[in-house]
């Protein structure tokens, strides 16, 4: 190879390409660009070891802003190439960057395949609920009733929650974010890096042209705290702005319900402590959406079993790259003609 | 056992055998009858007693299909001989039905005269009727121009294993080595390599080892001892004597395609990543390689179609060369992906092992209809270099030779194989991987001056910088790049300038491909058979059957497809009239036409049968008839 030798420690600049950033003034994926710089920083990324592979959308753009490699496919592919990466180059540190059509509608079997193999990469669902690139129509996330140009009268459907979609696609490692969440972000990321296997990652991501302020019902500063819990394993269940509401597993509903420590007997004994490691905890994480509960963020799961990486790293075990080509065509019956 | 044997010795008939240059045998029964595995037992058995051969598995879509039914026909031809063998042959000398069934679907192709062995043990009043005999054919004059061979098989079967402790059941399944056996003994072939096979085949089962070679011996030992015709003592075929000496093995298509894409991995220096999805005809490629890890091979099967060839696309960024294989319905999904490898100027190969279209079609029986989707079936304009493979061993040759323009050029290229090619066997002198020449693949590791789109000017291939190099990083998409530097550009220009590029790369192959040559015949006069693909054995026997009476006619038979060979205008001009035949509405004909204005007619058949040579034959000579 060759001699240049990368700088001892990069700064977040040094990840960033000199292409013009084409996303809208004010959109989310700013934010989430510069907390993917920073983790790649801080976790003393090699760039010509990083990939970035993405299929199509706004979010899909992001690999031309990374300086590392990048590969910008097709619509909803974008885990079926990144496994192809793999396959060739197991040790290449890769991401793939997605949005909720490509990744859950029109990309939906692959994302499904690629959580269940377990491929070493980390996936990045940018959720804005909306197709942006497209111009505005409603995406599988798009709540009922979300009114767009092809639902003038509102959805009539159902939307997809991505991380129950990831946890019952049998993901080992499923977080969420939140694309303001600038302190929290980085730390999503590294740990979503360090995790072996498919890391999942939905982070909720204002678009300020078709969808803006739709997450404002847990997002919004007035509400947030109330709105939101920041789950961290070991830790109670506790939120709002003081800190003193908690989640008690309800023994009859098998739900949670909210308590509010020295209210009504409340104590903190009652408050439910997260484990990361229970899939059926990180289940109730993933789908408190509903009024009344506090949305997830954090590591709503993290549960290591061996990556596909590794199981075929024990196929190919016994393979020598050098297995003789005459030999193989010389296998089985054959006969000579004097 | 050791008793009936010294019986049959006793009984062993002084036998002159009828010498015969070449036959047709067609093993017909129910899908679960084994005629397959019948089939390649015969014909390993004949390979190795040095004899010419071409094989024709033809078998219905359904695993096992409904018992006794005429479409849950599954056959198996072969054509051996001491001469040189090009088809599975037009009719058979010798058929076998194992139930009314396969009587009533394969007597139409049985030779005035040719021998017919039934099993009068599956001929119940039932099975005649879903065969739709209103009477029993062997009482009535249905057969009556052919020799007919009576057995009940099913009991002869019973009583050969009836001391092994088989259920009846399992019994029953060895009728058809008790059929092998007899007709191994009608053309006096050895069978110890099918006994080996067996032992093998089912170690640890004995019994059923054991019950099988008793009921191919017993077989054998009937037709040995017993008066089969009136006169008839067995047929003759000598080894072939114009065989080129060296080490030969049968292959099928499917093998020596496998092989022939790992042998042009090794040569290009590269692993070879194979992504597929399981599909007929296409599955054995699939299956040959994920047994070949430890020639690094890596195989992946892929969630669908598309995720298939996006995976090959995503190994070759990688540094691998990636390949996908399927057939035309799954070729159809990867549309758009290979799209993109056509755009990103990454190496794929891309196989399509076709079958009888549209949509499901017949997906056992084979057709040439994918040339068109092949050649043009993307978005945009998105040139791609397309190849065909002519026989079972020449697929060995030609996965090679994509390998070898997929890595050099940096594109995509479609190997078509088909239904035909893919399942059938042939004998194969084995090349020493040591004689071919290598292709290794230099990744770009020099980041001065690079960008992602820096050409050879030679070849106007881009460069192949991998991840993992240190200062290369890059990102290329499905966008229009930049002609200078590889960047996203919506320029007009540069739009045209790239789709130039793209188109005149692809056309520049022709300048590193053999010019074309005439296969037989003058390369000039008035008539030529122009051939591509699965079509070379049944034209090569019909125009040398023609020339050897005498008929000015010439076989011209093609491997490029796209780009078509530089000098094929001008050598096709040289004749008064061209005729093309083809598995399909007329394909080539058309690219042909519109390539160079040439009044080319064509001979289209869409049957799921490969063309007889008497087919060929006629046309061709009608063709004549016209020019004079």
């Amino acid at each position: 190879m060759n001699s240049i030798m990368p700088p001892t420690k990069l700064t977040a600049k040094d990840f960033a390409t000199d292409q013009e950033v084409r996303w809208c003034p004010g959109c989310g994926d700013y934010a989430i660009l510069k907390a993917v710089q920073k983790t790649l920083t801080d976790i003393e990324a090699t760039p010509e070891n990083t990939v970035f592979v993405s299929g199509i959308g706004c979010a899909a753009r992001f690999p031309y802003y990374m300086e590392t490699y990048g590969f910008h496919t097709i619509h909803g592919r974008a885990p079926a190439f990144a496994t192809g990466v793999k396959l060739a180059n197991p040790d290449l540190d890769v991401w793939v960057v997605s949005g909720d059509g490509d990744a859950l509608s029109i990309g939906g079997n692959h994302l499904l395949h690629l959580l269940r193999r377990n491929v070493d990469l980390q996936f990045l669902l940018f959720n804005n609920e909306i197709y942006g690139l497209t111009k505005g129509q409603y995406s599988p996330t798009s709540r009922a009733g979300t009114r767009s140009p092809s639902t003038p009268k509102g959805s009539i459907e159902t939307p997809l929650s991505a991380t129950q979609f990831a946890l019952g696609a049998g993901a080992r490692f499923v977080a969420r974010g939140i694309d303001s969440q600038q302190k929290q972000l980085p730390g999503l990321l590294k740990r979503a890096h360090a995790h072996q296997g498919t890391s999942f990652v939905e982070i909720f991501q204002n678009c300020i042209v078709y969808n803006d302020g739709v997450f404002d019902d847990f997002t919004a500063k007035s509400v947030a705290a109330d709105r939101q819990i920041y789950v961290e394993h070991g830790q109670p269940l506790l939120f709002g702005a003081d800190n003193n509401k908690g989640l008690r597993m309800n023994g009859d509903t098998l739900a949670f319900e909210v308590i509010t420590i020295g209210e009504g007997g409340g104590c903190l004994e009652d408050v439910h402590v997260h484990d990361e490691t229970n899939r059926n905890l990180a289940t109730m994480l993933a789908q408190m959406s509903e009024p009344g509960l506090p949305v997830a963020t954090g590591i709503l799961y993290c549960n290591p079993a061996p990556s596909y990486e590794q199981g075929l790293a024990g196929l190919m075990e016994t393979a020598q790259s050098s297995g003789d080509i005459n030999s193989l065509l010389r296998h089985g019956h054959t006969w000579t003609v004097d | 056992m050791a008793a009936n044997t010294a019986i049959q010795k006793n009984l062993t008939k002084t036998t002159t055998r009828q010498h015969l240059d070449s036959a047709v045998v067609r093993f017909a029964g129910d899908s679960g009858d084994g005629m397959q595995i019948t089939g390649g037992q015969f014909t390993l058995a004949t390979a190795l007693s040095g004899k010419n051969l071409a094989t024709f598995p033809d078998f219905p879509a359904e695993i096992r299909a409904p018992a006794g039914t005429t479409f849950g026909v599954s056959s198996f031809q072969i054509n051996f001989g001491t001469k040189t063998i090009k088809t599975s042959g037009d009719e058979f000398d010798v058929l076998v039905a194992m139930n009314p069934a396969a009587l009533r679907v394969e007597i139409k192709d049985l030779k005035i005269g040719g021998i017919v062995i039934v099993d009068i043990g599956a001929f119940s009043k039932r099975n005649l009727r879903k065969a739709g005999f209103e009477t029993d054919p062997l009482e009535s004059t249905f057969l009556g121009r052919y020799r007919v061979i009576k057995l009940d098989i099913s009991q002869l079967t019973l009583d050969a294993v009836a001391d092994l402790g088989l259920s009846k059941k399992e019994a029953l399944r060895c009728k058809n080595f008790w059929t092998l056996g007899y007709v191994f003994w009608m053309f006096g072939q050895k069978r110890q390599t099918t006994q080996d096979w067996l032992h093998s085949k089912f170690a640890t089962r004995e019994d059923i080892a054991n019950a099988n070679i008793a009921a191919l011996n017993a077989g054998h030992a009937l037709a040995e001892t017993s008066e089969v015709l009136d006169g008839f003592q067995g047929y003759a075929i000598a080894k072939a004597h114009n065989i080129e000496p060296g080490l030969y093995r049968t292959v099928t298509g499917g093998e020596a395609l496998s092989w022939g894409l790992a042998a042009g991995a090794r040569l290009a220096d590269l692993k070879m990543v194979f992504c597929s999805y399981p599909i007929t005809p296409a599955s054995p490629i699939l299956h040959a390689l994920s047994n070949m890890s430890e020639h690094n091979v890596v195989t992946f099967q892929a969630e669908d179609e598309i995720a298939a060839a996006c995976a090959a696309i995503g190994a070759s960024y990688g540094g691998s060369l990636g390949v996908t294989s399927s057939s035309g319905p799954g070729v159809a999904l990867k549309g758009e992906a290979i799209g993109l490898a056509i755009s990103t100027e990454l190496p794929l190969v891309i196989v399509n092992t076709q079958r009888a279209g549209p949509s499901t079609g017949l997906p056992t029986k084979t057709e040439q209809s994918d040339l068109f989707q092949s050649v043009f079936g993307r978005n945009g304009d998105a040139p791609l270099v397309v190849i065909a493979a002519r026989s079972p061993a020449d697929c060995f040759d030609a996965a090679i030779e994509c390998v070898r323009i997929a890595t050099k050029y940096m594109t995509p290229v479609i190997l078509l194989s088909d239904g035909y090619i893919g399942n059938a066997a042939e004998p194969w002198k084995i090349p020493d991987f040591d004689d071919l020449d290598a292709f290794p693949v230099t990744f770009r590791t020099d980041p001065e001056g690079f960008h992602p789109f820096a050409r050879d000017p030679q070849t106007l291939a881009r460069t192949w910088a991998v991840p993992g190099t240190p200062g290369l990083e890059h990102r290329i998409g499905g966008i229009e790049k930049h002609y200078d530097s590889g960047h996203i550009s919506y320029d007009p220009d540069n739009h045209q300038k790239m789709t130039d590029t793209r188109a005149n790369k692809i056309l520049g192959v022709a300048n590193d491909i053999p010019e074309q040559t005439v296969e037989s015949g003058p390369n000039h006069g008035k008539l030529a058979v122009l051939g591509w693909g699965s079509t070379f054995g049944p034209i090569s026997r019909a125009v040398s059957n023609l020339q050897a009476r005498g008929v000015e006619v010439s076989h011209i038979h093609l491997r490029h497809i796209w780009p078509l060979p530089r000098n094929l205008g001008g050598l096709l001009g040289g004749f008064d009239r061209l005729m093309i035949p083809e598995m399909n509405t007329g394909q080539l004909l058309t690219l042909i036409r519109s390539e160079y204005l040439i009044d080319a007619q064509g001979l289209n058949k869409v049957s799921g049968q490969p063309f007889k040579i008497h087919e060929l034959e006629e046309a061709i000579e009608a063709r004549l008839e016209d020019v004079k």
